[in-house]
């Protein structure tokens, strides 16, 4: 009895997968358990494993293909079988698309188209011989080497040849501009493929962006108390502890606090979650994702440091899990690490809000009548208006304000 | 100089040669008795005697491989075929004998003998007897080619042919055998053979043409010199060796190129031109070489058809307008 391996949902948003890597041929001997192939999803690469035994009858998709959800990608069953019945199944189940690189390439390069050659129509000697028409820059052999001789950017100058070739007599009448322009070169446009992440990353912000009202709030810090306090942790632990750890641990009491900011949008209804879990958003080659750290208000802030690094190790080596990413109720992003002083956040859903973190600054500050230096951090939280109001986040915002400029209170 | 048809300068080479060596002997169908079909050997039987003016039976494979014993024996053979078109009988004998007895024999045994006589087309004659060899025998080592287009060029380059001491295929045409032209009155005049000729100068582009092709060239030049365009023509007079140094050197000055050629395209001698250009002369050229050739189809029958067969001086104008980007 043949077996159908259709495309599973690997992640809770995707929609479709792209294959990475097919690890068997049609032919092959599986056992329960094998993992068949990789696929690379809107969050991760995941590995499709089967859970019968038997031999790969059939491969139908290739690698570098995106194959919707629930679609065939391999039958598997007695050597013989006849699959012609699942294959016409599978066949009428109308054309798929496919992306036309592998999955390994994100660039697709136009190919040029193949010139037909007939070699026996002698009439068509006697046009002159064109390439298709491809972008390139087109020269005769002598217009080249003349042009390089005399100096003369071969783009700069216009072809009066079949399909604009440059030829002789174009170069001998060129004349240069009497400024000397800078020679401009033309590149060529690249084109990329839209990874799934991409893809991903594209359709939920932009959703979150239209959909949901955000609003924007911005407080300065003093961090001058958490400078000093990270200064002191750090000479004594082992694991080093960064300004974000210090932030996320900060935002989780603060959330604690303020649960109507730990929330989430159902429509007819506003879920208050019980936990709390902070997602911290990590830049990767093809995007960004943002790894949780449950619990956080429950953990220290080594714990949170030693997370946050080994999350931001997986996430760069594409080895998240789709668990590690879900379930957040507050995301803290962090761009103080480029000089960015002050930024607006997308939420990220099912979010109610999301901190943009800017860079500690030195600034000169007025205390007690005098200009002092002091150390600022401008966070600006983005909030959905339909479940936070501007006054509740300047709520949550003057409490994490206070928790920072007097980080004992964390611990209360 | 002196003024000879193409039958009479074939004529004087010859006579000049038998006169100054006894080993040279023509033999081949009507050569003797009747003067020749096409008269390129009137008078010499009667200067030489039948015993080296041979009249031959219509075999042309026969008198061939007689030919090339004598030649191996230490004679100067002239076989004279009555067009190539009827020596494809003796295809045989110079494929796989003339060509390769020097060769197989480690050198020790020579083959000095000249194949004479038209090729190619020669207006309404169909089909069978409108085919050009020069293209198909220079395909085979060992073997010389010449096919020229004047008077001059027949006579200097026959007496080499003569003396030369491996086989080479002399080729005419029924159709310049009355062609009239100045010819050196020099003593012993020669010419070298595998030696081209540029028969007229000019700087825009470099026609390749040899054999009746070169008066094809050479009405197309003149057309297309009252519209400023000046054709260089070069003569390769030997199709094999060719000199393709003195194609190139023009190319250099031109920088484009037409090859004119009465074989059929695919592996005629444009081809071969066409791409020792390439290699020779690639960042001189400013176009894509052109060849104006036969179709590849054989020689129709009807004039109307065969005149649009066979390569014309207007086909020669519309591809050095190619060449020349002029349309």
């Amino acid at each position: 009895m043949a077996v159908k391996v259709e495309m599973p949902k690997l992640s809770d948003t995707m929609e479709e997968g792209v294959i990475a890597k097919w690890n068997v041929e049609e032919g092959d001997e599986v056992e329960s358990g094998d993992i068949i192939a990789e696929v690379e999803t809107d969050k991760a690469t995941m590995e499709v494993e089967v859970f019968d035994d038997g031999t790969i009858l059939k491969i139908l998709v290739d690698e570098g293909d995106a194959v919707p959800l629930g679609q065939l990608m391999a039958v598997i069953g007695e050597e013989g079988e006849d699959i012609s019945d699942i294959l016409e199944e599978a066949a009428s189940g109308g054309e798929k698309e496919t992306s036309e690189t592998d999955g390994e390439e994100d660039t697709s390069e136009k190919t040029d188209k193949k010139e037909s050659t007939d070699t026996s129509a002698e009439k068509a000697e006697e046009k002159s011989t064109v390439t298709s028409d491809d972008g390139r820059l087109k020269a005769s052999p002598l217009a080249r080497k003349m042009a390089e001789e005399k100096g003369i950017t071969l783009s700069n100058v216009e072809g009066s040849g079949p399909q604009g070739r440059i030829i002789k007599r174009d170069i001998e009448s060129y004349e240069p501009s009497a400024v000397p322009a800078a020679a401009t070169v033309s590149r060529e446009d690249k084109e990329h493929r839209v990874s799934q992440m991409r893809k991903t990353i594209a359709r939920r912000l932009s959703e979150s962006k239209f959909n949901n009202p955000h609003f924007y709030e911005t407080i300065s810090i003093d961090m001058q108390p958490v400078w000093d306090a990270r200064k002191q942790i750090n000479e004594k632990s082992d694991t080093k502890i960064s300004f974000n750890d210090i932030v996320v641990k900060a935002c989780a009491a603060a959330l604690r606090k303020h649960p109507e900011i730990n929330s989430s949008w159902h429509g007819d209804k506003i879920v208050e979650h019980g936990d709390v879990n902070v997602a911290v958003a990590v830049a990767i080659e093809e995007g960004l994702v943002t790894p949780v750290i449950n619990n956080t208000d429950q953990k220290g802030l080594q714990q949170i440091g030693q997370e946050t690094r080994d999350l931001a190790e997986k996430a760069r080596e594409r080895k998240l899990q789709p668990e590690q990413m879900e379930g957040s109720t507050f995301t803290v992003s962090n761009l103080g690490m480029f000089g960015i002083e002050e930024f607006t956040a997308i939420i990220n859903p099912p979010n109610a809000c999301i901190l943009a973190v800017g860079a500690i600054k030195e600034v000169p500050v007025v205390e007690d009548g005098e200009v002092v230096p002091g150390k600022r951090m401008k966070v600006t939280l983005s909030s959905d208006h339909r479940i936070v109001d501007g006054a509740m986040a300047a709520q949550f915002l003057s409490t994490l304000k206070q928790m920072l400029e007097s980080p004992l209170a964390m611990l209360l | 100089m002196a003024e000879l048809q193409f039958r009479e300068a074939i004529r004087a080479a010859i006579d000049e040669e038998m006169a100054q060596d006894e080993g040279i002997f023509v033999m081949g169908e009507e050569v003797a008795e009747y003067d020749g079909a096409y008269k390129v050997t009137e008078g010499l039987l009667d200067k030489y005697g039948p015993k080296r003016m041979i009249d031959t039976p219509i075999s042309e494979l026969g008198f061939a491989g007689i030919g090339i014993g004598a030649a191996m024996n230490g004679l100067r053979p002239i076989v004279e075929f009555m067009t190539f078109n009827f020596a494809v009988l003796a295809a045989d004998q110079i494929i796989n004998h003339a060509s390769k007895v020097r060769y197989m024999t480690g050198g020790q045994v020579e083959v000095p003998i000249v194949f004479r006589g038209p090729n190619a087309s020669a207006g309404q004659l169909s089909a069978t007897h409108s085919v050009a060899y020069d293209a198909m025998y220079a395909h085979f080592p060992g073997l010389k080619v010449i096919y020229t287009s004047e008077p001059e060029d027949a006579k200097g380059l026959l007496k080499s042919a003569i003396r030369d001491d491996n086989p080479v295929l002399f080729m005419e045409s029924e159709q310049m055998y009355g062609l009239k032209g100045e010819v050196s009155e020099e003593e012993d005049f020669t010419i070298p053979i595998g030696k081209g000729k540029v028969k007229r100068e000019g700087s825009d582009v470099t026609v390749v043409a040899h054999g009746k092709m070169y008066h094809v060239a050479k009405q197309a030049a003149q057309q297309l010199a009252k519209e400023d365009v000046e054709v260089e023509i070069i003569d390769p007079r030997t199709v094999k060796p060719l000199d393709i140094e003195m194609i190139v050197k023009s190319i250099k000055k031109t920088n484009r190129c037409v090859i004119v050629d009465e074989s059929h395209p695919f592996g005629g001698l444009a081809g071969e031109v066409g791409y020792l250009i390439q290699r020779e002369a690639f960042d001189y050229l400013d176009a894509p070489v052109q060849r104006v050739t036969l179709p590849d189809t054989s020689a129709p029958f009807a004039k109307n058809l065969f005149d649009e067969w066979l390569p014309s001086a207007n086909e020669v104008i519309d591809a050095v307008n190619t060449v020349t980007y002029r349309k």
